[in-house]
């Protein structure tokens, strides 16, 4: 691990300002992902900002929905009594996440900001466009079972592994950010995005800025929704592919996980299937719809048929009553 | 370096540490607390589980300096004298070890698991997220899913936290 300065600011204003202003600091949260990365290389920070101290741990109900502080630790998150009763989607998708250990450790804006499992990303003596922007794409022809199928380019084939972020962009959800020019809300669905000629960036925050909290709207009376994690193990294994889905009424809401460089939101899909019968065949043409620009390897051509089959499960299992 | 003070089973310890030194190390190698384990060093494993502010959490993935004045409660210290707590005393009667290196985590993780079922937390496995939890042997494996064991002993284990529960 490479020598850094650690800071606990009092106040947010100041932890932007500490990371805003230092092109080679970095905030911690949690830090179940980042201290990963500083032990393996991948990440190089010279110093570290300490947010955790920072009061941005409150879950509020409000008129709107929920409003949930950055630092609300994923467990806690999962098994409040609102997200359990209102929004099974994310809380069955925190639960799906990592180990009971981590999860208490892992925090809502860490888990959005967490970096992609792609195995050359955490293997330092490879190439790879994410971690060393123009060093080349080593999944590319390589080990890609993992890797995505959908809006990858050639720089890079990467997925982003968090749950939860499939279920908020299902849900609608919005990040409030702080940086040095003031506050923002970006919607979820242009948070993170697609890898194109420069992957190095998860995510359309810009340096310095800070997530204070996630905001999610409330779900139209009757809503059922549910998440659906494929993975080569029963528990604490990243997703092969994921489903989040909601319906309501006319409305389908479906976003897809471990299919591409950002949470998949499957609008063609949603589209298609709006008002009509949720049934295998209607489900199964959708998804063939959604799914006509992938590409894929022998490596992961799978996951076409698995996202399709996932995707029809949750779906007519959705439409046959409440979950 | 800065200076850090922890609460480690009920003893207040404090010394310098570099910012690079985790929880684990600083345990280990820093003030001598050896129960929690070095497994994978990488959150993968569970072997260095303690309880930390009464949560279950791993050492490995945390600095020390960002855990100042922490409690820290190791398997080391869940023994009242010569009396060991329950959980620990169903690992001896159920033999849920063989070689044991994972034991002083999977027993930090069986007790920090158990109070967050006495909380009512759904786990993955958990049919309705509004029921109460009945733990059933299904539940026992998904909650200990960040506790590897790999010299075959997981049945054992299972045993001994159900048996520890009642």
């Amino acid at each position: 691990m490479r020598p850094f300065d650690y800071e606990r600011p009092g106040t947010l204003d100041e932890a932007v300002s500490l990371v805003a202003f230092d092109p080679d600091a970095s905030y911690i949260a949690g830090g179940s992902n980042l201290v990963d990365h500083l032990k393996l290389g991948v990440a190089t920070p010279t110093r570290l900002v300490d947010v955790r101290g920072l009061p941005l741990a409150d879950i509020e109900e409000t008129a709107d929905g929920l409003r949930i502080g950055a630092n609300v630790r994923n467990s806690d998150l999962a098994a409040h009594p609102a997200v359990r009763s209102q929004y099974a989607v994310l809380s069955r998708a925190l639960l799906s996440g990592a180990s009971a250990q981590i999860r208490h450790q892992a925090t809502a804006a860490g888990n959005l900001l967490q970096r992609t499992r792609c195995v050359y990303f955490a293997d330092a003596t490879t190439p790879c466009n994410k971690r060393e922007p123009g060093s080349g794409c080593s999944a590319i022809g390589g080990y890609d079972r993992y890797n995505a199928v959908l809006g990858t380019s050639e720089s890079c084939v990467a997925t982003h592994p968090s749950d939860m972020a499939v279920a908020l962009a299902v849900l609608d959800a919005s990040v409030e950010v702080l940086g040095a020019d003031g506050v923002r809300t970006i919607p979820l669905a242009d948070l993170h995005r697609l890898p194109g000629d420069s992957p190095e960036h998860d995510t359309s925050l810009v340096h310095g800025e800070l997530i204070t909290a996630v905001t999610v709207p409330a779900l139209p009376d009757g809503a059922v929704s549910t998440y659906y994690k494929a993975r080569d193990r029963a528990s604490y294994a990243f997703a092969l592919v994921s489903v989040a889905a909601v319906v309501a009424g006319d409305e389908v809401r479906v976003a897809w996980g471990g299919v591409a460089h950002q949470p998949w939101r499957a609008t063609r899909l949603e589209a298609a299937l709006h008002g009509g019968p949720l049934d295998e065949d209607p489900i199964r043409a959708a998804c063939a719809d959604e799914l006509a620009d992938a590409v894929t390897s022998e490596g992961n051509s799978y996951k076409l048929a698995m996202i399709t089959g996932a995707t029809a499960m949750v779906l007519t299992g959705l439409a046959g009553g409440p979950r | 370096m800065p200076r850090i003070t922890m609460t480690i089973d009920g003893e207040e310890v404090g010394g310098e540490v570099d910012n690079r030194t985790t929880i684990l190390d600083a345990l280990r190698e820093r003030f001598g607390v050896t129960s929690p384990k070095k497994g994978c060093d990488h959150g993968q494993c569970g072997a260095c589980t303690v309880l930390l502010d009464g949560r279950r959490h791993l050492t490995c993935l945390s600095l020390a300096v960002a855990h100042d004045g922490a409690v820290i409660t190791t398997a080391s210290g869940l023994a009242e004298g010569d009396e060991l707590h329950p959980m620990q005393q169903s690992f001896v009667d159920h033999d849920g070890l063989q070689c044991g290196y994972c034991t002083p985590g999977q027993v930090c993780s069986a007790i920090g698991m158990l109070a967050e079922v006495a909380e009512g937390h759904p786990s993955h496995v958990s049919a309705d997220l509004d029921g109460d939890v009945d733990l059933t042997d299904d539940e026992i494996r998904e909650r200990m899913s960040g506790n590897l064991c790999r010299c075959g002993a997981y049945v054992n284990i299972v045993t001994a936290i159900r048996e520890a529960s009642r």
